[in-house]
């Protein structure tokens, strides 16, 4: 399952509309400088500006570069323009290619990875890769089974659709 | 007048109502409750809590500024990187892990013990350990006061009525043995516990203030056993198992007549007289923005070590520390943790690691503080060497070996392969101060309010780099022994690097001694020439043994408790003359 049939897209939407889309909750007063590393992330735009700006700036040059935006691309040339950004070999506009590439790859993960109720992760599908049993509470009984495959069944904090029994 | 409500202000708050004083806590963030806040049906959340920090203090609130050395500029850290500083009742406590150390005997002279048995110029220039001003035997009885209000649970092996098998070695004798017997362990603690015994070491479970089953504390409230859930570091506990201020004392305290609790309530600084030699009460600002002045007898401040020391700096309380003459007291010795680790992939092994708890686990201390002979090896400290599975929800917890793509189909692969049979032997080392690591105001950066920031000035020491080489050398002799597939070492290197976790431990800038040029505290928590004024925390360390630090943490708000009803009370003043 690739990310956006897991719902990875919804789940990034979501995020940039709510309090983590304008950074609310960091503290972003200025001045704003460039330190050295590790003094971490100190740029002056929020994730959804990091999206409006990095996303425009994608499609340029892939209209510029391959004649198509983005989206339009065969799934080939879309990987390679990944590469690319990932290894900070295209320039963008007005945007870092790192600091536009991390926030795509971490909310992707996120998204992937956190519970459905964000949106992605639909199915549980990347907890059922795993094995990962999800929204469970109570391990007393397994944890001293060791070296064993649980078989756990994942579940969510909305519970699971097997659940939903008419009755 | 007690300034925080995380783990030092609720004992020593308590500690005051009993004696009979009315007492005012005032908390910046909101009152924490169990039922309300940590839920069983939303709490096993890793988006909200882990990666979004909802527990954290919001660094639009309050941050702080780092810079390994004085020719940098410091930056604001905008996002909770090496450290996660709490908010509201229970305070970090809330969201820790719950790892339950003593520290041993001679730290609290280690200055002294160093030079008596390595020689009187042994100590390099680049370190400024001293000595506490206090001994075990002062500290033994708020130790086990302490593990008595958080249900610890663990195995003594150093009894004062003998030894016994199966604790950890090392341990200064107790008096009584840990309130609740150890947890259960998973898998991986188990492999590398037995190794390290065919090895010859003395493998113990790692004592932990998460309960192994039901306990009552000594204030009434009760506490429920540990279900090993796996979201517990970074997360609110739901089953009532993990010790907080919230789960032991605030429970009993808040209705108590003489407490009354403000909370939404930050702190900006503590009056003084005019000569600077008694506090007169605090200055604080509501949520509505209003600012009020509250007169006190007695003021406590226990906001954790970075805001202890900020509002010493902003309320002019003692001489700000200057790195270049070496002079002043606050700000002094800053000292962090030296966290390493070694990662072990496997091919045959099942770990499930979302089975887990944050202080569940098996730990040894043969590489730990002195309990090695150093001669020689050109450094001094160790570290506390132990597997503790704290879960494994897995935006953050997908080991994948060095190399790996980061996305792709590569990726998956070796993600889905490697989720269930990984595992990682930590060893939470010493960081010794030094001169040159220190804490300030940041002349820059401003709160909301428009107050400087506090200021990290850190890096870690050649003595500390080099410890950490040895003591991940001796930590991948065991993990060798294990046989996994693939090793992965990681000794921690400089330069000190804000982004990555490492651990909360911050220590230091206000802190203990006996002699007031080199110590902003006495032995009691009481502020040298004002002594109205209490300041607990982890801030008062000289240095930062290795082991994690709220045992003892809770132990000095026990010994500070005792101090003002036992002693202070009776005759207002300095405790001690010098
Ligand atoms: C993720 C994590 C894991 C940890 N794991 C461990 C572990 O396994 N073992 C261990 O020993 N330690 C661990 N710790 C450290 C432990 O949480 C702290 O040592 C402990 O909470 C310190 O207690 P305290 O009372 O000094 O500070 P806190 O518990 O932080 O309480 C301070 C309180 O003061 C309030 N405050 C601050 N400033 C102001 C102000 N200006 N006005 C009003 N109120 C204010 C804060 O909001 C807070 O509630 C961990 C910490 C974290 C974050
Ligand atoms: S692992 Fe145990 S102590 Fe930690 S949150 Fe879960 S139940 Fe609570």
């Amino acid at each position: 399952m690739s990310g956006k049939e897991a719902g990875c897209a919804v789940f990034i939407d979501r995020q940039l509309a709510g309090p983590y889309g304008d950074f609310e909750r960091l503290y972003m007063h200025g001045p704003f400088q460039d330190g050295i590393p590790q003094q971490g992330d100190q740029s002056p735009l929020t994730p959804r500006q990091r999206y409006r700006i990095g996303l425009a700036a994608l499609n340029d040059h892939c209209r510029n570069e391959l004649g198509a935006p983005f989206a339009d691309l065969s799934e080939e040339q879309r990987d390679r323009v990944l590469s690319q950004l990932e290894a900070d070999e295209i320039k963008l506009d007005d945007i870092d290619t790192p600091l536009f590439f991390e926030a795509i790859l971490q909310n992707t993960m996120e998204g992937f990875f956190a519970d459905p109720i964000y949106g992605g992760n639909r199915d549980m599908a990347s907890w059922r890769m795993l094995g990962f049993p999800g929204a469970r509470y109570d391990y007393r009984d397994y944890i001293e089974r060791h070296n064993e495959d649980l078989g756990l069944e994942p579940v969510s904090i909305a519970g699971r659709s097997d659940w939903n029994t008419q009755g | 007048m007690v300034v925080g409500l995380g783990w030092a202000g609720a004992i020593i708050a308590n500690g005051l109502v009993d004696a009979g004083l009315s007492v005012v806590g005032v908390e910046r963030g909101p009152w924490r409750d169990t039922a309300k806040d940590f839920n069983i049906a939303s709490v096993t959340d890793e988006l909200r809590y882990s990666q979004r920090q909802e527990l954290m203090l919001r660094t639009a609130q309050n941050t702080i500024t780092m810079r390994n050395n004085p020719s940098q500029t410091a930056l604001p850290m905008r996002k909770w990187g090496s450290f996660h500083p709490g908010n509201g009742t229970g305070g970090a406590g809330n969201h820790w892990a719950g790892i339950t150390f003593r520290f041993q005997p001679e730290e609290f002279h280690l200055r002294s013990h160093l030079e008596e048995r390595y020689g009187a110029d042994s100590i390099p220039d680049e370190l400024s350990l001293q000595d506490w001003g206090t001994d075990w035997n002062e500290m033994e009885p708020h130790y086990d006061a302490f593990e008595k209000i958080a249900g610890t649970s663990g195995r003594a092996a150093n009894l004062i009525s003998g030894r016994q098998a199966g604790g950890n070695p090392f341990e200064g004798v107790r008096a009584n043995d840990y309130p609740t017997p150890p947890l259960k362990q998973p898998y991986s603690p188990t492999l590398f516990a037995d190794t390290a015994r065919e090895m010859g070491y003395k493998p113990f479970p790692v004592p932990s203030s998460l309960v192994s089953q039901t306990y009552t504390n000594p204030l009434g409230v009760t506490m429920g056993p540990c279900t090993f859930c796996g979201f517990c570091t970074n997360y609110g506990c739901a089953n009532y198992s993990k010790a907080s201020a919230i789960t032991t004392v605030l429970p009993a305290l808040i209705r108590k007549d003489n407490f009354e609790a403000r909370t939404h309530c930050e702190v900006l600084r503590v009056t003084t007289d005019s000569d600077g030699r008694r506090a007169t009460g605090i200055v604080y600002v509501d949520s509505a923005g209003r600012q009020w002045e509250q007169p006190a007898e007695i003021v406590v401040v226990a906001a954790f070590t970075f805001e202890n020391v900020r509002l010493m700096l902003m309320s002019g309380i003692g001489e700000a520390y200057d790195p270049a003459t070496r002079r002043g007291t606050t700000g002094r010795n800053y000292a962090y943790q030296t966290a390493n680790s070694v990662q072990l992939f496997f091919d045959d092994k099942n770990f499930n690691p979302f089975i887990g708890a944050g202080a569940v686990g098996m730990g040894i201390d043969e590489f730990n503080n002195d309990n090695f002979d150093h001669s020689g090896l050109g450094f001094f400290g160790g570290g506390s060497t132990r597997v503790t599975p704290i879960g494994a929800a897995p935006i953050q917890a997908r080991p994948t070996p060095p190399g790996t793509p980061r996305w792709g189909s590569q990726w998956k692969r070796a993600t889905v392969d490697n989720y269930a049979s990984t595992m990682s032997i930590g060893c939470e080392a010493s960081n010794y101060s030094s001169p040159n690591n220190y804490l300030s105001l940041d002349p820059t950066y401003r709160d909301r309010l428009g107050r400087p920031l506090l200021r990290i000035t850190f890096d870690f020491t050649d003595n500390d780099l080099k410890m950490a080489q040895y003591v991940t050398g001796k930590v991948v002799e065991i993990a060798k022994r294990m046989n996994p597939r693939q090793m992965i070492p990681s000794p921690r290197t400089g330069p000190w690097d804000g982004r990555p976790y490492q651990s909360s431990h911050v220590v230091g800038g206000f802190i203990m001694g006996v002699d007031p040029s080199t110590s902003s505290v006495n032995k009691y928590l009481q502020v040298w020439d004002v002594p109205n004024l209490f300041v607990v925390g982890a801030s008062a360390f000289p240095q930062n043994p290795g082991y994690n630090p709220t045992g003892t943490v809770g132990a000095l708000a026990f010994k500070a408790a005792d101090a003002i009803t036992k002693h202070y009370l009776r005759n207002p003043g300095e405790m001690i003359s010098t």
